[in-house]
């Protein structure tokens, strides 16, 4: 998996039908040291993530193993919130610092 | 599967139903001098790993299935051991446990 | 599957992946038909054949066909090493020859 922050979402009217009622999120992707990185995919949210969130998405076949994406056009989705991740037994993120 | 180094630990309480209680470490892949790649993932792990452990990881659909429950999950990594050795080009690669992480 | 160089050997525990056990664990190098290395990252790799450092050899990277020929379901390997590489021809020129290759180590 890999990190990233949720920057946007995707409205898009005419799509496969498979893929109406899914919330598609724009997420850039963010270094573990907390650089954004100048890459971005368009994932579908399993986990009810939103604008600012930092997020874990899974992408390939693996996207597809959700109940809400199985057998569907899916290749990035989703799956998890990140609360804090340390590096080498450092603190490089933490949700709730500082809020 | 890659050989990579286990750099950190990341913590998440919001998962997809079926990830609860999987542990998710970051870890960079190793080229063959046992150097970093500079690519960085983050795996989900059933073992007892920490920062500076040396392991092989799976990537794509197979990952799910390194997981002891629920193996219907999104996890496109997984750590699936410890490496002990590894000899490249003619000699063994000095893989002494140094957390460092990213260089 | 892919083409790639033996490049060394992986000792490895396998606690959390029981088709793994008494297997061999090898490095390889992916390359291009010429040879040449397409990347500088290493796969380990299941060996099935009795492969060896130095062997070019056919690398399947797909979990199905990997299960398959280790005939063990559900296991999370995808990496196996399936076959050693003789000659690769493209347009009518071959590109590599293994017996060239080890004639030319020799001398």
């Amino acid at each position: 998996m890999l990190i990233g922050e949720v920057v946007g979402s995707v409205v898009a009217t005419q799509k496969d039908p498979q893929l109406e009622s899914h919330k598609l999120l724009v997420v850039q992707v963010r270094s573990h040291e907390n650089q954004p990185r100048d890459q971005y995919v368009i994932a579908v949210d399993s986990v009810g993530a939103g604008p600012g969130d930092l997020v874990l998405y899974a992408t390939g076949s693996s996207a597809r193993q959700t109940n809400i994406t199985k057998d569907k056009p899916c290749d990035a989705v989703v799956m998890a919130i990140v609360d804090s991740w340390d590096v080498s037994g450092k603190n490089v993120y933490e949700k709730w610092s500082g809020a | 599967m890659y050989i990579g180094r286990v750099t950190g630990r990341l913590v998440a309480t919001v998962r997809y139903e079926g990830l609860e209680g999987v542990k998710l470490q970051l870890l960079e892949t190793l080229d063959e001098d046992g150097e970093s790649t500079g690519e960085q993932l983050v795996a989900a792990c059933a073992l007892d790993v920490g920062p500076g452990d040396l392991v092989h990881f799976i990537d794509g659909r197979e990952a799910a299935l390194a997981l002891p429950d629920e193996t219907f999950v999104p996890v496109d990594v997984a750590i699936t051991g410890f490496v002990e050795q590894v000899t490249s080009g003619g000699r063994e690669l000095d893989l002494d446990p140094t957390p460092g992480g990213p260089a | 599957m892919i083409l790639a160089d033996v490049i060394g050997t992986v000792v490895a525990q396998a606690e959390v992946v029981p088709a793994l056990r008494g297997r061999t664990l090898l490095l390889v190098r992916p390359v291009t038909p010429e040879g040449s290395a397409v990347q500088r990252k290493p796969r380990v790799a299941i060996d099935t054949i009795g492969a060896g450092v130095g062997d070019r050899v056919l690398v399947i990277d797909e979990g199905n066909s990997g299960r398959q020929i280790l005939g063990a379901r559900d296991a999370p390997v995808k990496t196996l090493i399936v076959g050693f590489v003789d000659e690769v021809e493209i347009g009518g020129r071959v590109v590599y020859d293994h017996r060239a290759q080890k004639e030319a180590e020799t001398i």
